[in-house]
């Protein structure tokens, strides 16, 4: 749940990034933390193995500028995407204000993006929240690889809710900003909702 | 829908701000701060200026989240307190009403059982303030200061 602070006169929110392992969530982050002010960003904290495969999460925390008097902070997270890591998903998960679902085009990962998903709306559950209720938007990574599905084959699979969508290719930065932008929006229209 | 929005007034935040400052003292600590149990920052205190407050209340909330979880796996309800000591630095760690969590670093210059002593008395206190805070947020009638912004506000927030 968002932190609304009339003292310091700040809200904070929290997104997660969620997905199967190796899709490109941790990428998402470090692509934005390279390309954000300093003053914008504080430090980006991974909690990851010596093979750089996140352990239990990886974390950024971003300013976005003020409204209405408000300075608007978001908490970016990651869950490590690995299946025997599920425990970890579920504390991450905890208090979340927005999602991104973030997929991987390749056609041998089809099965995995599918479970992931799965993953999602069963671990959301178990913590009282319904992912179509929740502000969700969907990244198809890695789209400059070979072997990969079309979008409207991913679309089907992956977001029969028709939620904001975006094509991504997060190494080299295509589509990160637009996804992340397209959720804080989605969070800001539903605290403006009084959610 | 989850935990109930977190909302912090000034009122509140001055009563907890003189708590924090007390415990600083009486405990002889170096850092005391409380953080939320989703990593928020909630007020802080003693030499923080050299500190990563932001990534330490996160990395806090992780903690605690994670200890949460395996209490759960042994049937126990939680595990409120922690304690880490560094050559130089130790962390005492205290969950608050099961809502947020009470941090204290200290060194030397202090002890374990001093600490909990303090931690002890700062929570039953805290706990009072929390639990009043959560009251006036579910009072009914009170807006969001977000109910009245445009989506003009938020696209304006995106133009770079």
């Amino acid at each position: 749940m968002s932190f609304i602070n009339y003292m310091a006169r700040e809200i904070n929110c929290k997104i997660v990034y969620y997905g199967p392992g190796l899709c490109g969530k941790t990428t998402n982050l470090q692509y934005i933390y390279e390309r954000t002010n300093p003053e914008a960003k504080g430090k980006m904290i991974s909690l990851a193995t010596e093979t750089e495969r996140t352990l239990f999460f990886d974390f950024l925390p971003l300013s976005l500028g003020e409204i209405r008097g408000f300075k608007t902070r978001f908490h970016l997270y990651t869950v490590p995407g690995q299946v025997f890591y599920d425990a970890s998903r579920k504390l991450i998960l905890k208090g979340v204000d927005g999602v991104v679902f973030v997929a991987d085009s390749q056609i041998g990962r089809i099965e995995a993006n599918i479970e992931s998903l799965e993953n999602l709306r069963t671990n959301l559950a178990e913590q009282g929240y319904a992912l179509d209720k929740l502000p969700y938007v969907v990244q198809y990574n890695k789209r400059d690889l070979p072997e990969i599905a079309s979008v409207e084959e991913l679309r089907q699979l992956l977001n029969p809710t028709q939620v904001p969508d975006f094509e991504g290719v997060a190494r080299t930065g295509i589509g990160v900003f637009d996804t992340l932008k397209a959720v804080a929006k989605l969070v800001l229209t539903e605290l403006k909702r009084g959610g | 829908m989850g935990d109930p929005q977190m909302v912090m007034y000034e009122e509140e935040f001055n009563q907890i701000q003189t708590v924090v400052d007390r415990l600083l003292k009486e405990a002889n600590s170096k850092v005391v701060f409380i953080v939320d149990k989703n990593g928020q920052l909630i007020a802080a205190s003693g030499e923080i200026d050299n500190l990563d407050t932001t990534s330490l209340a996160s990395l806090t909330a992780g903690n605690i989240a994670a200890t949460g979880g395996m209490a759960k796996l042994l049937k126990e309800n939680e595990f409120a307190t922690q304690f880490h000591e560094g050559e130089n630095a130790n962390i005492h760690i205290q969950l608050v009403g099961n809502r947020v969590i009470l941090v204290v670093i200290f060194d030397s210059k202090s002890s374990l059982g001093l600490v909990r002593l303090r931690v002890k008395r700062a929570c039953d206190e805290l706990n009072v303030i929390f639990e009043a805070l959560l009251r006036k947020v579910n009072t009914p009638g009170r807006d969001s200061p977000f109910a009245e912004i445009t989506d003009e506000d938020i696209d304006n927030l995106f133009n770079d």
